[in-house]
């Protein structure tokens, strides 16, 4: 296999060797098996330990009182009878706040300044106005209905398109300039013009994708200690990311981040809601410093709804593809304007990450991407899974769909021929990225398998002879994992380029104690996955021991190493090679003591069964638990020397296996996400013209992780993340109207698909193609169906409608939406 | 504010406590018995994860008053283990993966206790109707019935 390159990028030094240690294999003793969930007993039984079941002493409860306008000066604030009332400890303006704690972290380059209670002006419903700590959450909320605030209103930006044109007082931030545009650049890569020249046709869509939220069941909460002889910060939290979050809490509080332990909590979801959670640990360290007691900040479901970091992508495309007549795609050129809310937490990195796989799983040979970032009077958006990707993914797999129509190649034929083929490896895209590894056709054609498609179509054209309206829906798309910290830098203006940090590791910290078990402490919290499952099988399988032989703690950040956290489908592939990088160091001396007390060499031994022993001499070994025991114990009996200091431990921290610098000028973005899956959906769905309702009837997903630790686990995030798909696709979104309410802010209002709303079953296949780069050849998995479900499922409508000539081109598409395209076309 | 007794049993003990009225029965639970297993994730009565069983019958513990259950047996996740044990069903939501990260498990767990409770051996569709009135947002749902058919199984199984 050689290397693919576009032509602007030199093949000379661009690929980094391999620093994979462990090759796949063919047969595994334990990655590769439905283990059950180490995690599950305690969720089981009500002793999971989230952030909302810790109880320290002391301890305060506070409630915040949000705005209920979207856009307006503070006049004046009154909290005189809030303070009065018996029981509360302290009530905090944003002005009071900012006397003592800076802007909150974000990510924007320029800066757009953000504190964790609005100073002078508030700019979206739910942004926090004052906050109250008191004995209990009742007391805490009957005195924020006890304060006054006078507003002045300002004009409400709300249309993304209008807010290109802002001026005056409808501009958000003016310390930015006098514009509600945050960043208008044209990314090329490529020789976009020379394609586009070659093309025998242009394909031309405009698409629309509202935003929606990962809105877990449990939200953001915080418990703060602080403790003023030694200014020491104690803080319980539901955020990913430990190891950066102290750093950032710490500048707010405007203390180093050595006064700051995070300690992490069983979450009860994110989807990338809670990477950070730092405006609610800002806001409750601040709290709690000035009441000088400990307190708890839970936040309710409007908390959550209105001002999280829940909202995802909201974006407007303009796209033209140049392809051939036969359906080769040859350049793809679009406009992306992007509502990003009132303030840039993550800078521009939704776009950063959509470049890592802008071209799909197609051979396209350029790509120009004109960003323009809006501020607007909604929530900020936050990150939720697939992180800007999953919508670049539905909007190619549209532009696949229109290409086929406007060719009048069937859209699996037209998909085949520009696939990347399995000999094309590694696959270096126009904007720099490299594809790690895949079989793309493979995936197609198991996908097809399982669906049986010419079943589909017999009950396909049955339906139609009877009048139903029933359409078939295919897209294969890109999944990719383990981020690199480039990605949220690497869009950001030549002139403020931010924090270019390029780091991104995970750490894991391995012991073996006196009697034989293997304890691991990770870095990095859980947040709904299973990494404990994870970490037993991967110690499991160095050491060929039985799973219950190991037990997996979480570090805090006083105790744990280098860590990055949970997010980009990072975890498995990250935490497999700390665990890897750290069990090797642990065998090492393991078998050198294990030689000892057995008089052989080191060299001649394996681990077998628990035990350690010389190859092809059976019987001569020793058990873990009686080296271990060795290890600890009985030093006397082994040689002088570091190599044999008491006891069995290491720690590892795995950096990323495979990342590149971008290039100076940005011709290109260097390698930053080239753990490279894949997946094919397939679905079967019924609309009914009458009343826009759709019914999936049956669904396909077929997904290529490289390999598989647990194919249970990995199947629960393939429905779970079409499950959402589903809900982006066809019920979900934070709708605003023109004064910038959100009328979408409650489960009953916000519709997160129920049993009901799911097709019968989502039959899931796996097909294995290992990356030649991380350990055992394993791609993270995470963001699974979202990435998916939605170009699936909007051509299975379209397909449906054909004879109203329904074109889907926006999400989502509610009963409401579907009848308006069926009325348009005649229906 | 008034202050009211409220006499409950819940998971088989017998608790007095005295009461604002206006106090949850999700918050009494949690906050004043300290029973964490029962959690809140709406808090306006959609998503179901705070749902218990009072007398037997599906509540949600977020739409209920404290003073409502005066004199009622309450149950909730916290009791559903036995002598250290877990019970059949939460043995069969451990075996089918019927959870991701937990938090709406405990509404599920009580759910799928009543109707099995009512309903020993159920049929797919009454499993699916029981649970379609609870938000999970990991799983999209069918290990969650599948734990259910598995936990009727393995209740067959072990009364042979």
């Amino acid at each position: 296999m050689t290397a693919t390159f576009p032509k602007h990028i030199s093949p000379e030094g661009y690929i980094p060797a391999s620093r994979q240690v462990e090759p796949p294999q063919k047969d595994y003793k334990w990655i590769g098996k439905n283990l059950k969930r180490v995690e599950d007993p305690r969720l089981l039984t009500g002793n999971g330990q989230y952030i909302d079941d810790i109880v320290v002493p002391r301890m305060a409860h506070a409630a915040i009182l949000r705005s209920d306008r979207a856009h307006a000066r503070i006049k004046r604030i009154d909290v005189s009878k809030a303070r009065a009332l018996p029981g509360v400890f302290l009530v905090m303006t944003g002005e009071d706040a900012k006397q003592v704690t800076g802007p909150t972290a974000q990510f924007a380059s320029p800066p757009v300044v953000q504190y964790c209670i609005a100073v002078d002006r508030v700019r979206h419903v739910g942004e926090a106005v004052a906050a109250v700590v008191a004995e209990n959450r009742y007391i805490a909320e009957d005195a924020c209905d006890l304060i006054e605030v006078e507003y002045e209103d300002l004009p409400v930006v709300i249309d993304p398109v209008a807010a290109m044109t802002s001026t005056g007082d409808a501009v958000l931030h003016p310390d930015r300039g006098p514009t509600n545009i945050a960043h208008r650049h044209t990314y090329r890569f490529g020789d976009v013009d020379a394609d586009f020249a070659k093309a025998d046709q242009v394909v031309r869509r405009k698409l629309r994708w509202h935003r929606s939220g990962g809105q877990p069941l449990e939200t953001v909460g915080a418990i703060v200690s602080h403790e003023p002889g030694t200014g020491k910060f104690s803080m319980y939290c539901n955020s990913s990311f430990l190891n950066y979050v102290g750093w950032l809490v710490g500048a707010s509080l405007g203390v180093p981040a050595a006064k700051i332990n995070l300690i992490p909590c069983v979450t009860g979801g994110s989807f990338g809601s809670k990477l950070f959670t730092h405006k609610v640990l800002t806001l409750t360290a601040t709290l709690a410093r000035a009441a000088g007691r400990p307190v708890k900040y839970i936040e309710d479901r409007l908390d959550n709804t209105t001002n999280c970091d829940n909202h995802g992508s909201d974006r407007l495309y303009d796209c033209e593809m140049a392809v051939k007549r036969d359906g080769t795609m040859l350049s793809l050129r679009f406009q992306v304007i992007d509502d990003y809310g009132a303030y840039l937490q993550y800078g521009y990195g939704t776009h950063g990450n959509s470049l890592c796989q802008i071209v799909g799983p197609y051979r396209i040979g350029s790509i120009s991407m004109e960003l323009v970032a809006v501020l607007t009077n909604k929530c900020q958006q936050g990150a939720y899974r697939g992180f800007g990707s999953e919508v670049t993914n539905w909007m190619l797999e549209r532009m696949a769909d229109a290409c086929a129509d406007e060719l009048a190649i069937d859209p699996m034929e037209l998909r085949r021929r520009n696939l990347i083929g399995a000999d094309q490896f590694p696959y270096v895209i126009p904007s720099g990225n490299l594809y790690d590894s895949g079989n793309y056709p493979a995936v197609m054609d198991e996908a097809l398998r399982i669906a049986d498609l010419p079943a589909w179509r017999k009950l396909q054209a049955e339906a139609r002879a009877a009048g139903r309206c029933v359409g078939i829906g295919m897209a294969t798309c890109q999944e990719r994992s383990v981020f690199s910290a480039t990605e949220f830098w690497s869009l950001n203006p030549q002139e403020a380029p931010g924090f270019t940090l390029t780091s991104s590791p995970e750490s894991a910290q391995l012991r073996v104690d006196p009697t034989g078990i293997f304890h691991v402490s990770l870095a990095s919290p859980f947040w709904g996955n299973s990494p404990e499952t994870m970490a037993v099988q991967i110690v499991a399988e160095q050491f060929q021991i039985d799973p219950a032989q190991v037990n997996v703690v979480y570090a805090d950040t006083s105790s744990g190493f280098n860590s990055s956290g949970p997010g980009g489908s990072r975890f498995t592939v990250m935490v497999s090679g700390a665990i890897v990088g750290a069990s090797l160091k642990v065998k090492d001396k393991m078998a050198r003591i294990a030689a000892q007390m057995l008089e052989a060499d080191a060299g001649d031994l394996e681990f077998r069964e628990g035990k350690i022993g010389v190859k092809g001499v059976p019987g001569m070994e020793k058990s873990i638990a009686e080296v271990a025991l060795h290890a600890h114990y009985f030093r006397l009996s082994l040689p002088d020397g570091d190599d044999f200091a008491s006891g069995l431990d290491s720690t590892y921290v795995y950096d990323h296996p495979l990342t590149t610098m971008p290039a100076a000028d940005r011709s290109h973005l260097g390698i930053f996400y080239p753990i490279m899956g894949h997946m094919c959906h397939l679905a079967l769905v019924e609309a009914d013209p009458q009343t826009g309702k759709v019914k999936i009837l049956d669904y396909v997903a077929v997904h290529d992780a490289g390999t598989v630790v647990n194919p249970m686990t990995l199947a629960g995030h393939i429905r779970g993340g079409t499950a959402q798909g589903i809900g982006s696709t066809l019920y979900e979104k934070f709708h605003y109207d023109g004064a910038g309410q959100l009328q979408t802010a409650t489960f009953a209002d916000y519709l997160i698909p129920t049993l009901h709303e799911m097709p019968p079953a989502i039959r899931v296949g796996h097909v294995e193609t290992p990356s030649p780069y991380t350990e055992y050849g394993i791609k993270g998995g995470g963001e699974g169906g979202r990435m998916g479900a939605p170009g699936a499922l909007c051509r299975a409508i379209e397909d449906a409608l054909g004879q109203y000539k329904v074109r889907c081109d926006e999400v989502p598409l509610t009963p409401r939406r579907i009848r308006e395209l069926v009325r348009a076309g005649g229906g | 504010m008034n202050i009211v007794p409220v006499n409950v049993s819940v998971n088989g003990t017998r608790y007095t406590r005295a009461v604002e009225p206006r106090m949850l029965l999700s918050d009494f639970l949690r906050e004043t018995l300290e029973l964490k297993g029962t959690h809140v994730g709406c808090e306006h009565g959609v998503c179901g994860t705070c749902t218990v069983l009072i007398d037997g019958r599906s509540v949600r513990s977020c739409l209920t008053f404290a003073v409502q259950v005066d004199g009622a047996e309450v149950r909730t996740v916290d009791g559903l283990a036995q002598g250290g044990k877990m019970n059949t069903l939460q043995q069969a939501f451990w075996e089918k993966h019927g959870l991701q990260c937990g938090f709406c498990t405990p509404g599920m767990l009580m759910v799928a206790t009543e109707l099995l409770e009512n309903k020993p051996e159920p049929t797919d569709d009454e499993i699916r109707e029981a649970v379609s009135g609870n938000l999970c947002r990991c799983t999209g749902y069918y290990n969650i019935v599948e734990s259910i058919r598995h936990a009727v199984n393995l209740a067959k199984e072990s009364a042979k």
